[in-house]
């Protein structure tokens, strides 16, 4: 995992300086402003993201797409196309399972009592009577997966998502959303140090190395998402608003004390 | 929350059901017209398909050595989604809608449809969907029917070309929703000279009879929020905080189908409401027409004209001037300006009638190919052009008590209906 991230690095600078060549303007023509422009319009933007670094965010998004139409997609179509249908859904099933970890602390971090207990339950049953989250018995026995990281936990307690920012192969997110990320991912590998699951068989790096890469194959597997797939121009807003409202939706602010059900719902 | 889908679809099914004494016997479920347009139809109503699927996405340089500007650097060419048999099978090609990707949901569903059928397929974007006006479209300024049907005409031969070595063909049908629908009466009708295809079905899922008078109801429903549709901007706003407020208070997993149920069962938008929501998506999807024409006739419309665009330049204050702008400045400013430049003479109202099936009557009640899928309740049809598809087409006319625009396109009596005009 080291050694990709060093090279996710190294790719990444690269674009950068590429970009910085690309942006000199080899426009000759004298520019002439168009018929419809923004001044005319007197209604409120919407659909916006507070977006400071956009040109950053834009390449990276651009990144993204190369990096997945030349390396992460081909790797993700031989693993679709070689391992049967039942194979992924169980592989799927394992790091989901994993994944309750990071909602259960989380949940936890927002004192979400009923909700803790839910994600444990399901982390157990799962575990257990799922055979380490192959199957999910859980699901049908009622119990809800609640899906959760810090990201959400600093929004839960009131912090700014902050501006927008697209990163490196994991995508869309913001500063405060980035910020969680490395919070959850410091805690999973202090557990993963102190337990040390594969400490004993004298490879533990390798193992480890294995379940991060598939890991990472399996994640890119269950995201139906493709960059520039939609074609549609201003894809990239789109994508930067929903992603940036249903972050704000799910992290569940609370709502001020007078406001009431009724007044939200139109009279019929 | 299960529970609250199970009340759903509870409430779906039964409702109607009381109805179904002195209606029809039609089973699909949403009554309103816009409400059905923007539900579509009920997971459990849709038909299961088959999960695998030989499929491959063809990128077709349709228009040898087109100039793209950087900011369209990730478009390849036309790309249409081909379905293939490994045994000999008719071959359909399926027109998407307004603004449609060849791998719009509604698409898929019908090209796993047909799949299923025993049909090769091969899935078209739109002519206004922005892939086709950068790769495909011959003017680059799309909303010519005649225009336009040429230019399918021609993906439609670049996309056999490409297969017609890999599969065995015995013939071939062609179908289309919405826009796409009219666009298919007007492929039919060139093919009829070329003779490439000779196609031997053609069906119209939910046509417009004419262009203008399709938009122009469109557009009326941006009429009914506060302030008309150029304080769509405001509108949006509320909608959202009415969206994320609704959503803390109902005690909700996640943004999901249950929670997009929810919102109509509760009634949280109102039916102005939900009508100010289709308009103003039609309007979103318009901008990316707009700008993407725009952009590449360098016409100075929206974006300064000589201005080249960078993949990485903001373009998100033409996106709010693109989508304030109507079908109808759009037309008067820029689409007919532009062939009335290039056809003398063309007047308005020339123009507009030329943007019509009726433009094209005499063909259509000449040939037998023809079929019509549509809905009582379409608001995109009056009730005079509903009677003209009854007129001209007679029994070839299959119309629907309900399902609004395309609302029910993926109902399981639809579905049949659609795969079986084609036996």
């Amino acid at each position: 995992m080291t050694v990709s991230r060093y090279t996710v690095c190294l790719i990444l600078m690269l674009t950068i300086s590429l970009t910085g060549c690309a942006a000199i303007r080899d426009s000759t023509r004298a520019e002439v402003p168009p018929r419809h422009s923004i001044n005319e319009f007197r209604d409120q933007r919407f659909a916006e993201v507070a977006d400071p670094w956009e040109g950053f965010n834009r390449s990276m998004y651009r990144f993204n797409y190369y990096f997945d139409k030349y390396l992460l997609l081909p790797v993700v179509n031989s693993y679709e196309f070689v391992a049967p249908v039942f194979v992924q859904e169980r592989i799927s099933g394992f790091y989901n399972n994993l994944g309750e970890v990071r909602n259960l602390t989380n949940s936890l971090f927002q004192l979400k009592g009923m909700e803790s207990v839910t994600t444990l339950g399901r982390f157990v049953t799962n575990s257990t009577l799922g055979l380490g989250g192959l199957f999910d018995p859980a699901t049908s026995f009622g119990l809800e997966r609640h899906n959760q990281d810090f990201g959400k936990t600093l929004g839960y307690w009131g912090a700014d998502s902050g501006p927008y920012l697209v990163l490196p192969v994991f995508g869309p997110s913001s500063l405060r959303d980035t910020g969680g990320l490395v919070v959850d991912s410091g805690i999973r590998y202090g557990i993963l140090a102190a337990i040390d699951p594969f400490g004993s068989t004298g490879n533990s790096l390798a193992i480890n190395s294995g379940i991060n890469t598939m890991e990472v194959v399996d994640a890119r597997h269950q995201q139906s998402f493709r960059y520039y797939e939609s074609g549609y121009p201003f894809e990239y807003y789109m994508v930067r608003f929903f992603n940036h409202q249903k972050r704000e939706i799910e992290s569940g602010k609370p709502l001020p004390e007078k406001s009431d059900k009724a007044a939200i719902l139109s009279p019929p | 929350m299960k529970y609250l889908r199970l009340l759903f679809i509870a409430c779906l099914i039964l409702s109607p059901l009381s109805a179904l004494a002195a209606d029809d016997g039609y089973g699909y479920p949403i009554q309103g017209s816009n409400e059905a347009t923007i539900l579509g139809t009920p997971a459990t109503l849709i038909p299961k398909f088959p999960a695998a699927i030989s499929t491959r996405q063809l990128v077709l340089d349709v228009i040898p050595d087109r100039q793209k500007p950087p900011i369209f650097f990730y478009d390849e060419g036309l790309r249409c989604t081909f379905a293939y048999q490994d045994k000999k099978a008719p071959l359909i090609f399926l027109i998407a809608g307004a603004g449609g990707s060849d791998r719009a949901p509604k698409l898929l569903t019908m090209m796993k449809a047909f799949y299923q059928a025993g049909y090769h397929v091969i899935t078209l974007p739109s002519p206004s969907h922005s892939n086709f006006i950068i790769s495909a479209s011959q003017s680059r300024v799309p909303g010519d029917l005649t225009e336009d049907a040429a230019d399918l005409y021609r993906a439609m031969e670049a996309a056999w070309k490409r297969v017609a070595g890999d599969i065995d063909v015995s013939s071939f049908d062609l179908c289309g929703y919405s826009l796409g629908a009219t666009q298919a009466a007007f492929v039919a009708k060139l093919d009829e000279d070329r003779q490439l295809f000779n196609f031997r079905k053609v069906l119209m899922i939910n046509p417009s009879v004419s262009l203008y008078g399709s938009v122009t109801r469109i557009e009326e429903l941006l009429k009914q929020i506060p302030g008309g549709a150029k304080k769509q901007g405001v509108f949006f706003n509320k909608m959202l905080s009415k969206f994320s407020q609704f959503y803390r208070y109902g005690n909700f997993v996640s943004i999901n189908d249950e929670f997009l149920y929810a919102i109509y069962t509760e009634g949280l938008y109102s039916h102005d409401e939900t009508a100010g929501l289709i308009g103003l998506t039609f309007r979103i999807n318009l901008a990316g027409m707009i700008f993407s024409s725009d952009v590449m006739t360098n016409r100075g419309y929206v974006v300064p004209k000589n201005r080249i665009l960078r993949p990485t330049d903001s373009i998100f204050d033409y996106f709010l001037v693109s989508s304030h702008l109507s079908f109808f400045d759009y037309f008067n400013e820029y689409l007919y300006p532009y062939f009335q430049e290039r056809r003398p003479g063309l007047t308005k109202q020339d123009f507009i009638e030329s943007l019509s099936l009726r433009s094209i009557e005499g063909y259509l009640k000449s040939s037998a190919k023809f079929g019509v899928m549509t809905n009582e309740n379409d608001f995109i049809l009056t009730q005079s052009e509903l009677n003209y598809l009854r007129q001209v087409f007679g029994e070839r006319a299959k119309i629907y008590p309900r399902g609004g625009h395309l609302g029910n396109l993926e109902y399981q009596e639809n579905i049949a209906y659609m795969v079986n005009f084609f036996k």
